[in-house]
């Protein structure tokens, strides 16, 4: 037989398989998707419509306040007292200078632009995982920066800046201003509470220990009245400190306990021969805990504290309660002006402070979610 | 609670012999008044979109440091809330506390105080509907009111129409002053009530304020003034004639434009007011030209008022008891001789 005859008489074979037939088209395309999430069983299905239902009830309303029948430019409130089915957004534009700044003095808001977008480079360097020098950065954002800060914002007769009273600061500087502080003072003195905790010294671990449940024991709101109200009639006149360096500390002391607390959860959770270990290699306890104990331990506990740095955030606002203009108390503040008072102003005021703590307390979130990602890939099983 | 305040009594008593070096004399050491204010009242203390401080009683602490320094800037607003104003003045963190504060027995007699004036003649009023037609909150009967809760408010309401003949009236009550205006707004309540003063800031949340009106009816007594700590009469002195100074001010007439040229004035009580003839302010320990500098720079009290909650501010509160004792309100200052 000649090739050619082969070819013809085998020219009912394939030669390439068939392509798989597609799926029935139930279980295919948007409709099987929605097939195998959304109606899969019958309570799915239900929480699938009510859901629906709820969007279709709220979505619209809340459409057509926050963008259709919006007010977006407006010399005052006159306009949107007369159309006030919506947000008024015009009071954000001419307010935001109070809500940054406060009654800082609007000829000096350089010195506080430029603190913010040092301190926000500063955090940039050391939070972006791949950045170089970090020891730099640190020595620069813990050492160099407060003192530069200071001098900036409160000014000094020394660097030939004007005095600017705290009594002047508000908005969001005071409000970025006690979170970040409370930060950086209570993750370290949170890690030596909760080591303290665990000393074997005995005065050491009762003086931490009562330092921790005594101020876990008592509302941040105590805290306050009672550096903010009380302190001032036990000290001398010219002692008292700074009204608002009083609230800074004890913010930072009350997140300082929490935080021990979180850390001591992961000193807890950490395998007894990681320490043995250590021991057995003859290393100190400070190279223990450095090298062996803390950095697994505080990375076991990153959500609980990043949670503690959210909560803090958030209870910044408490500080309003003592007389100090933060972000929230702007708000509130300027929506009581009579130039622009109205019945759409106070919901427009406090939707535009949740954006504002949604935006961090969420960037914080999704922060920590891309650290702790990252750090265990060398645990990952 | 008791407790409490006895202990800062006896604090503020070792506060006050720290203090006693001359509140004067430290306000002029530290080169500016250290002034109490509300964090925000409209038309009494509030900052404005450049974060510069306007009102009623912001304006008396201009004057103050206007009459100590001829600098009205040289005052510090210290915002404070109403739970830390008190210990803030007795610890010396503040020099007076204008913030829109009651005058009292029990503040002055337990707390240490004493208040050199009254700034405001406030109380507690009514607000309805126009079209309602009601002229009097003696019509009030069967009305049902918005009142917040838990405040003396709450209780003055009852009071008046118990004394009333037993009145019959409703009273919605809500926990927030926003959550009852927002009530009345929507009709659910016929008034409104609480201070006048804040009537008049909360009308403006309303959607149509001009339908709204407050009745006259005062039904509560709060005599709003400035306070200082007591035991140092100087300075006690000073916040009261300052003061006095700018009602006295607007019953002779001078403002804060025409205050230049009242010096050549011929009545005596300007030349002596304006410190053209005699020195009365050596005994305040300032200048003979205290009260011209004070005038200067914030105007005289009507002009204060007008500016800040009368008929040149949104607010559009009427003089009332507010006017001078020769226009049929109660504001009447000693003279200055």
């Amino acid at each position: 037989m000649t090739d050619q005859s082969v070819a013809r008489s085998t020219s009912y074979l394939q030669t390439a398989p068939t392509p798989a037939a597609p799926p029935p088209i139930s279980s295919r395309g948007a409709w099987g998707w929605a097939r195998a999430n959304l109606f899969a069983t019958i309570p799915s299905a239900t929480m699938t419509i009510l859901f629906v239902l709820l969007l279709v009830w709220a979505v619209p309303d809340l459409f057509r306040w926050a963008f259709v029948d919006a007010i977006w430019s407006a010399p005052d409130g006159a306009v949107c007292r007369v159309q006030n089915t919506g947000a008024c957004w015009a009071f954000i534009a001419p307010k935001f200078d109070f809500f940054m700044y406060g009654t800082y003095p609007r000829e000096a808001l350089w010195r506080v632009d430029v603190t913010l977008a040092a301190g926000a480079v500063l955090i940039a360097w050391l939070l972006w995982p791949d950045s170089p020098r970090k020891v730099i950065g640190a020595f620069l954002f813990f050492i160099v920066y407060p003192v530069v800060a200071y001098f900036l914002l409160h000014g000094s007769p020394l660097v030939g800046l004007s005095v600017i009273d705290t009594a002047r600061w508000g908005g969001v500087l005071v409000s970025l201003l006690v979170s970040a502080v409370g930060i950086v003072v209570s993750l370290p003195l949170g890690v030596a509470l909760a080591l303290g905790r665990r000393s074997k010294l005995p005065f050491i671990k009762l003086a931490c220990t009562v330092f921790i449940e005594f101020v876990r024991g008592v509302p941040l709101i105590t805290v306050l009245f009672m550096a903010n109200t009380m302190l001032p009639l036990f000290v001398p006149e010219n002692w008292s400190p700074d009204r608002l360096l009083r609230p800074l500390i004890g913010v930072s002391l009350f997140a300082a306990a929490y935080m021990a607390e979180v850390v001591r959860g992961g000193l807890q959770a950490m395998p007894k021969g990681q320490e043995e270990g250590a021991m057995a290699l003859g290393l100190t306890y400070w190279q223990r805990m450095n090298l062996i104990v803390l950095p697994q331990a505080l990375t076991i506990v990153i959500p609980g504290i990043v949670s503690t740095f959210i909560g803090l955030f958030k209870d910044t606002t408490l500080v309003a309660i003592v007389g100090i203009f933060d972000f929230l108390r702007t708000v509130e503040t300027a929506r009581l002006d009579p130039a622009w008072a109205g019945p759409s102003i106070s919901t427009t005021g406090y939707v535009f402070a949740a954006l504002f703590y949604f935006v961090f307390c969420f960037g914080m979130s999704r922060y920590s979610l891309y650290m702790e990602r990252r750090l265990a890939v060398g645990r990952k099983h | 609670m008791k407790k409490l305040i006895l202990a800062s009594m006896l604090l503020a008593g070792f506060g006050a012999v720290a203090a006693s070096a001359g509140t004067l004399d430290q306000v002029k050491q530290k080169g500016f008044l250290a002034c109490g204010t509300n964090p925000g009242l409209p038309g009494f203390a509030i900052p404005d979109d450049k974060g510069v401080w306007s009102g009623l009683d912001v304006d008396l602490c201009r004057g103050i440091a206007a009459a100590i320094f001829k600098d009205a800037s040289k005052v510090k607003f210290i915002p404070l809330t109403a739970k830390d104003r008190f210990t803030a003045l007795q610890s010396g963190e503040i020099d007076v506390l204008s913030r829109n504060g009651t005058w009292t027995q029990s503040r002055e007699v337990e707390l240490g105080l004493l208040f050199a004036g009254v700034n405001y003649y406030d109380g507690q009023g009514f607000m309805v509907r126009k079209k309602l037609n009601i002229a009097s909150a003696a019509d009030l009967g069967g009305a049902s009111v918005c009142v917040q809760q838990g405040t003396t408010t709450e209780l003055n309401l009852s009071d008046y129409f118990r004394s009333h003949g037993g009145v019959k009236y409703e009273p919605v009550v809500f926990a927030t002053a926003d959550e009852a205006i927002k009530a009345y707004d929507s009709g659910r309540c016929d008034s409104f009530t609480t201070d006048v003063s804040q009537l008049y800031g909360e009308r403006l949340k309303l959607v149509n304020p001009e339908e709204h009106i407050v009745l006259p009816d005062i039904i509560s007594k709060e005599p709003l003034g400035p306070a200082v700590r007591q035991g140092d009469d100087q300075w006690y002195n000073l916040v009261k004639w300052t003061h006095f100074a700018m009602i006295n001010a607007e019953e002779l007439g001078i403002t804060k434009a025409n205050v230049d040229q009242k010096l050549t004035a011929e009545q005596p009580n300007i030349r002596r007011l304006l410190g053209v003839e005699g020195d009365y302010g050596k005994g305040l320990g300032l200048d003979k030209d205290w009260a011209y500098q004070a005038i200067k720079a914030v105007g005289n009290y009507g002009e204060i008022f007008e500016r800040n909650v009368g008929a040149d501010s949104r607010l559009k509160i009427k003089r009332g008891l507010n006017n001078l004792w020769s226009n049929g309100g109660i504001q009447y200052a000693p003279p200055v001789r």
